[in-house]
């Protein structure tokens, strides 16, 4: 294989997996920012044993978050040398303001967050959780900006030609509010709400069908409801706004997400289907017209084919453009379908009477974890074949200095490594669910025997989280 | 070309990354040294202790590599570029220490049964020691200069950078994070841990001067382009003596038991060998083997001065904030380790 093919391995390998864990921070933030404020109102203990529960949990998934996280950026150094001169100058700032205003932010309050229980005052560590929360949608602000450049290049010109031409700055604020930087923060924040709050409704689930701690499980559910509901709905509006900006600005991308070849009009918008790229023609069942409603309310508006963009500028992959899109379409329709009816039955009182639903939700955590996957690959290999839309090739971004056959030894590296964090993870997060809640109430408990113990000889302790 | 306060903003962005990976160093350098001291200690309650020490500040520690890595990005992409691709083995094998790091701080409590955590501190201690070596590894090398040619690109072959004198550097670079590690550890415990700790910070101490010696002889004798500016300014030479009188401190605080001053000698220690590190470079950040009109500077690797002048705003804005909440975080675990139910 080129080391381009390896190298897009790489990068989509080590982000991918790097992206299960920074929404699930972002939105359990926002949850334990709920039930720790509602401690703080109520006084009422159990909110507290919601807090730190979480935070337990949390800390599992920040840690992993921050070491994949730190991969990324020095990738792009190393296998990306001629993309890192070419953007330096433009993409450097907002990495660099994610850096310093949002990272240091969140790893800062992280541990008092972690271990300030017992050393500041609880409206101060709530200042910590709040403060971790918003570090980490800062985060995802500067560096969501950084991609949106990436997608809709704006502010900045181009000097130098051939082996020295290179983006340079000229409006710092038209770089970050590029025409798709706020729909697409928005996106991600909302996605990121969804995957935190399916995992509490996951866990909770678990705890309500297995009859354990059913207080704590039927509170932390209602308060993820309510969040969950709120962002599946808002997605449905965010997502479609981003659609638009989409076919604003790179028609073939979303052409390619609707295997829409030839410019027409009315244009469908398929519910599923396969496209046969080598005959241009995509097959399934559509909507009549139902493209062109979405991007310019109007039935019978002409949308763009993806016969209108030269070969060599189109996606290679456009059967898996579309194949991603309509999933990451369907798993959110799924998520709004389940909150909506499951809100319906809270309101009703019944829906804790119901097995199979709460059984649905136990598995629900994995709706928002793909649908994230989906969207970032939509968005990834739509782009495609630019590194910079429009401005710079992929294959042209490159490390000249590097080998295929380092490439290889990195990735095999990162894969090992992350399958196994992949296990270690999995097993944890188990654990530390049918540890439940009162864990750390018996560990304290456990700690006076384990005193004893220690006369004993080495016998291993139950204590940390 | 504009400047600011007498200097051209290229110059001032280099101030800046510089006093990041300080920054780096001094914070992630003395947590990196507690890892790679780690197996030094017996008993459980010990290791928890000292991993408890760091607990609440190593992650925040590691920012400063993300702000220094950033910086350098966005300020010199050119050297950015032209470095990590020169490196790729060392830089990837240093990005999976890191994360073995980070997971096994994280893992090592989660779990009581004694075979898994033994597992987490080999896998703790080792990578430690392995980030540590690369970071130095890779200075080393960045000082003897690099075969790029004139478009920034590495010619030389995938395994170079072992050589003996960036072997050196890297060694040096564990010996006084390894000091500077006990050091801080030394302050943040107490009873039987806090002796055994008085006598691994002499060994450490000891260990550490006689590597600088060994490396600064080595420098001033056969690599003559890293003494060249001191030699040609005399006040310059007040820099390395400052040093001297640091490491000088280090010592004497230790042995009066004042591992705080002893802390801050040290930290002065690293700050001051960047600074060398710096004067020497300057106006160079990355010397061409090949051809001295390839070497990448200050000007001709710099971003345009518009963005130097938003990085220099940015910094501006972040770095009295991040130091706020710094100090606040240290100020809210100040004293010594107190192990409770939250803690590793």
């Amino acid at each position: 294989m080129s080391v381009e093919i390896l190298s897009r391995i790489q990068f989509a390998f080590t982000i991918s997996f790097h992206y299960i864990y920074p929404p699930l921070s972002i939105g359990l933030g926002l949850v334990m920012v709920c039930m720790e404020g509602m401690y703080l109102k109520t006084g009422n203990k159990l909110y507290e044993t919601m807090t730190k529960f979480y935070t337990r949990i949390f800390a599992l998934i920040f840690g992993i978050g921050v070491a994949t996280g730190i991969v990324m950026e020095f990738e792009f150094g190393t296998n990306w040398a001629v993309y890192s001169k070419y953007v330096g100058d433009v993409f450097g700032s907002a990495l660099s303001a994610e850096g310093i205003f949002a990272f240091a932010l969140e790893s800062g309050f992280l541990g008092i967050l972690l271990f300030g229980w017992n050393r500041v005052k609880p409206r101060t560590h709530f200042l910590a959780t709040v403060m971790v929360t918003l570090g980490s949608m800062f985060s995802a602000i500067w560096i969501v900006v950084a991609n949106s450049w990436q997608q809709t290049p704006a502010g900045f010109h181009i000097v130098g030609s051939g082996m020295d031409a290179r983006a340079e700055i000229t409006d710092f604020w038209a770089m970050v509010f590029n025409p798709s930087s706020i729909d697409r923060v928005l996106h991600v924040w909302v996605g990121a709400f969804l995957a935190g709050s399916f995992l509490v409704l996951s866990i909770s689930a678990w705890y309500l069908l297995h009859k354990k701690y059913i207080e704590f499980a039927k509170s932390s559910f209602k308060i993820a409801l309510v969040i969950a509901f709120l962002s599946s709905w808002a997605q449905l509006f965010i997502g479609d706004r981003s659609a638009k900006v989409v076919a604003h600005y790179q028609p073939a991308k979303l052409a390619a997400m609707e295997g829409h070849f030839d410019t027409s009009a009315p244009a469908p918008m398929y519910l599923f289907g396969w496209v046969d790229q080598q005959h241009e023609q995509t097959h399934g069942l559509s909507i009549p017209g139902g493209l062109s409603f979405l991007t310019y309310g109007d039935f019978h508006a002409p949308v763009q084919g993806l016969r209108a963009t030269p070969i060599g500028d189109r996606p290679g992959q456009v059967n898996g453009v579309f194949q991603v899109y309509h999933l990451m379409i369907t798993l959110g329709t799924l998520m709004i379908l389940l909150t909506t009816v499951a809100a319906f039955w809270l309101r009703r009182d019944t829906l804790f009477d119901k097995p199979w639903v709460l059984r649905i939700f136990v598995w629900s955590v994995l709706l928002p974890q793909l649908a994230n996957q989906a969207g970032w690959f939509t968005a990834e290999m739509g782009r495609q074949p630019w590194v910079v839309y429009g401005l710079l090739r992929t294959s042209a971004a490159l490390s000249e200095a590097v080998k295929a056959g380092q490439v290889i030894f990195s990735l095999i590296l990162f894969v090992l490594v992350y399958i196994g964090l992949f296990a270690l993870f999995v097993f944890l997060l188990n654990r530390k669910i049918t540890h439940g809640p009162n864990w750390a109430a018996e560990e304290m408990h456990s700690s006076m025997h384990r005193d004893m113990a220690e006369h004993f000889g080495p016998t291993g302790e139950t204590a940390g989280h | 070309m504009a400047t600011f306060l007498g200097l051209d903003y290229a110059t001032w962005w280099y101030l800046v990354v510089g006093a990041s990976f300080s920054g780096y160093a001094i914070l992630d350098g003395f947590d990196l040294g507690a890892g790679a001291i780690h197996l030094f200690f017996n008993k459980e309650e010990s290791r928890r202790t000292a991993l408890n020490a760091i607990g609440p500040v190593w992650d925040g520690n590691e920012v400063w590599l993300v702000i220094g890595g950033g910086a350098l990005f966005a300020g010199f992409p050119k050297v950015y570029a032209a470095v990590f691709s020169a490196f790729y083995i060392p830089f990837m094998v240093f990005l999976v220490a890191l994360i073995t790091r980070a997971i096994s701080i994280e893992f090592r409590s989660k779990e009581p049964m004694l075979w898994w955590r033994k597992a987490w501190d080999i896998c703790y201690c080792g990578s430690s020691i392995l980030v540590t070596f690369a970071l130095g590894l890779i200075l080393g090398n960045c000082l003897l200069g690099l075969p790029i040619d004139k478009n920034g690109v590495y010619q030389g072959g995938v395994f170079d950078f072992l050589n003996p004198y960036a072997v050196m550097v890297g060694v040096t670079t564990l010996a006084l994070f390894m000091m500077h590690g006990a050091i801080y550890l030394v302050m943040k415990t107490e009873k039987r841990l806090y002796t055994k700790l008085t006598i691994i910070v002499k060994n450490m101490t000891i260990f550490f001067v006689i590597c600088i010696l060994l490396l600064s002889f080595y420098t001033i004798l056969y690599i003559p382009h890293l003494s060249h500016q001191i030699k040609s300014h005399v006040w310059l030479f007040g820099v390395p003596v400052i040093m001297v009188l640091a490491i000088a401190n280090v010592t004497r605080s230790i042995s009066k038991q004042q591992y705080l001053k002893a802390f801050f000698s040290s930290a002065l220690t690293i700050s001051l060998l960047l600074v060398i590190v710096a004067i020497e470079l300057y106006p160079n950040l990355v010397l061409s083997s090949l051809n001295e009109d390839w070497n990448l500077t200050v000007h001709n690797a710099s971003s345009s001065e518009k963005t130097l002048r938003i990085l220099l705003t940015i910094a501006a804005i972040g770095v009295p904030l991040v130091a706020s909440y710094t100090t606040f975080v240290f100020w809210t675990f100040k004293g010594k380790v107190k192990l409770d139910e939250m803690s590793y």
